[in-house]
């Protein structure tokens, strides 16, 4: 750094601390309300000292909600899996037919290939409860209601154009003379789009494909009407914490911390991805 | 060993047309340099042979058979690009060593070390791209271009983006190295004095039409056209508006008063012409004549190996003169007179702006 006066150094710190605390503060809270019981969140004032309890992770993993009106069944660790499995399958989906696509895009004008592309976009900019009636009418219809297909195709309204669109500015940005330098060197156009094209634009598919995963993640609309119970995602299986005898503030908090846990894992190593090849010089100066 | 030979090819992009009915064979061997203004269609010629798009019209030959509709791996060609495109993720040796692997070559790194000795970038094979200086990028990108010993080799303006003492030490290397493995090369370049450096024949290319094809000297010294003449020579070439006049067999013109002899044409009186003459062959004297121009001096540059002086006819005509450092000068706003030999001139017809009549100056060339 080149102006570290020390005051300036400290300033910064402060800063920095401040606006950590800003931030972080309610994902600590919430971590800290997972390991206490329903009557120690709603004490008033908050205590920072509490003594822990594993009592909202243990009904969340053996599936039995204590209320004050008795037990209840969750199903929250399949809530949890089917929340994994869908958007994984709908961001690996997404990702096969998007960068091709943002390929062609990218590369090879054709005729209403810009109106096509601002057409996937689109959908980003309608409202989802506009689509869901008749959706689930041709779902039920066509049989996909309730079916992990069904929810990773409704997905793809989320994860095709925001990946389309993220990885075509990326491979705009790769000089084509690369590419071709690449195949009069003795590599067919596949070849040159594996080796050169998709690696350069790897830091782009990465980021896209975490944006796109956190996006189906955090859907709550379309699974709630195009599944039951045990197609549901988690943001549609906490519901069940809200009981007819109260909110279980406790295992709400548990049950977030659990669902946030991948996303947060996938970040941390996708990060690696987005900063690693953004210095490469592909090309002079 | 292939000869490269280009039938009439045509392209149109919109309104551009960057090539028009292009002709040009280059053999094997042979250095052949593709020069002209920028916007005059040589990369999209490049291009087209290389394979990145194909022409509306005409026919592209390597060694015989046709490569329309190939795809560019399978054209034989090798290519270096003004932007060097290097592969960012590979480093220097891959780079180099992708298109023999690609082909399945035996003795990979044998040859990929033979060209980066040629090429002094041994001791840089490990780094990447963006570790290399630009002189280093270009010479990799040189030797990936070379190390396949394509039939038919194009570059790209190789040397915009290095600096001038690399330049300079390119322009001696690069004909030697280009003509090791008998490929037909075609250079493209902006710099007239690279492609006289280079290049066995020039093909100056102007609006995607081929002005002239021939050898560097033939080029400078006879020119097809006012427009050929005014892209070779630094400082330009001097031009004047004259009507020639024919009496007993020889030319003469009137240039801001004075009476000029004129070598060229073929004795009859050709009408409207554009006059040129080389600032070097222009003499300074302080002596006045029947066959001398008044002129005054407006500015000295000197430039070490010569000075060039901008002269003002005495009709407003502003004309350069360059002329050796050790010469008698004279001083900014001195009167002097101008002249040059008859065969210095070159005449250009008006209209057309075609060269008239062959020039005595290089009669046998």
């Amino acid at each position: 750094m080149e102006h570290s006066s020390l005051a300036g150094r400290i300033f910064r710190g402060a800063a920095l601390t401040l606006i950590l605390l800003f931030f972080m503060f309610p994902i600590v809270w919430i971590f800290l309300m997972s390991f206490q019981t329903n009557e120690q969140i709603l004490r008033i004032p908050p205590r920072i000292l509490f003594e822990p309890t594993l009592s909202n992770y243990e009904a969340l993993i053996s599936g039995q909600l204590r209320t004050a009106a008795g037990n209840l069944q969750i199903s929250f660790m399949r809530n949890l899996f089917n929340s994994v499995v869908l958007s994984s399958a709908a961001v690996l989906l997404a990702l096969l037919l998007g960068v091709p696509a943002a390929y062609a895009f990218a590369r090879f004008k054709f005729k209403l290939g810009e109106t096509i592309a601002f057409t996937l976009l689109s959908f980003r900019f309608a409202p989802p409860l506009l689509v869901l009636l008749p959706l689930s009418l041709y779902y039920q219809e066509l049989g996909l209601n309730d079916t992990y297909f069904g929810i990773v195709w409704v997905y793809q309204l989320i994860a095709l154009p925001l990946i389309l669109w993220i990885v075509r500015g990326y491979f705009e940005d790769i000089s084509p003379d690369i590419e071709h330098a690449y195949r009069l060197a003795g590599h067919s156009w596949r070849e040159a789009f594996t080796h050169i094209a998709v690696p350069l634009a790897g830091p782009g598919i990465a980021a896209a494909g975490l944006l796109s995963f956190i996006f189906c993640w955090n859907n709550f609309v379309f699974a709630l009407i195009l599944a039951s119970a045990d197609k549901q995602p988690v943001t549609v299986g906490a519901l069940a914490f809200v009981t007819a005898s109260g909110i279980q503030y406790g295992q709400i908090a548990a049950a977030i911390v659990l669902s946030v846990t991948p996303t947060l894992l996938l970040a941390l190593y996708a990060q690696r991805y987005l900063v690693e090849g953004l210095s490469l010089g592909a090309v002079k100066g | 060993m292939a000869r490269l030979e280009i039938k009439s090819v045509s392209k149109t992009f919109g309104a551009a047309r960057p090539a028009d009915g292009l002709s040009l064979a280059v053999e094997p061997g042979e250095i052949v340099a593709v020069f002209g203004p920028s916007g005059s269609g040589k990369t999209v010629l490049l291009r087209m042979i290389a394979g990145m798009f194909e022409p509306d019209d005409g026919d592209i030959l390597v060694g015989g058979r046709s490569v329309i509709g190939a795809p560019p791996e399978r054209r034989g060609i090798g290519m270096a690009f003004q932007n060097f495109a290097l592969f960012p993720h590979m480093t220097a040796r891959d780079n180099i060593a992708s298109g023999l692997r690609a082909k399945g070559g035996s003795d990979v790194a044998g040859r990929v070390a033979a060209i980066s000795r040629l090429l002094k970038i041994e001791h840089v094979l490990g780094h990447a791209p963006r570790e290399l200086s630009n002189g280093q990028k270009q010479r990799t990108a040189l030797a990936r271009a070379l190390v396949g010993n394509p039939d038919v080799l194009l570059l790209d303006d190789p040397l915009r983006n290095v600096d001038a003492k690399l330049r300079y030490e390119m322009r001696l290397e690069l004909p030697n190295l280009l003509r090791r493995g008998a490929a037909a090369v075609l250079y493209v370049t902006q710099d007239y004095r690279e492609a006289m450096a280079i290049a066995d024949r020039i093909a100056v290319l102007i609006d995607g039409r081929l002005a002239q094809v021939a050898t560097p000297a033939d080029i400078y010294a006879q020119p097809a056209s006012v427009a050929v003449a005014r892209l070779f020579g630094d400082p330009t070439i001097n031009l004047a508006e004259v009507t020639p006049v024919a009496e007993h067999g020889a030319l003469s013109a009137v240039i801001a008063g004075a009476k000029m002899r004129l070598g060229a044409g073929d004795g009859a009186a050709p009408g409207p012409c554009w006059l040129g003459v080389r600032p070097e062959d222009l003499a300074i004297s302080s002596v006045s004549g029947e066959d001398a121009i008044p002129a005054r001096i407006l500015a000295i540059t000197p430039m070490h190996e010569k000075a060039v002086l901008l002269l003002r006819l005495s009709d407003g005509t502003e004309w350069l003169a360059a002329l050796p450092p050790d010469a008698p000068l004279g001083a900014a706003d001195d009167a002097v007179f101008v002249r040059f030999a008859p065969e210095a001139a070159m005449l250009f017809d008006r209209a057309t702006g075609l060269r008239i009549g062959p020039s005595h100056r290089l009669k046998a060339a």
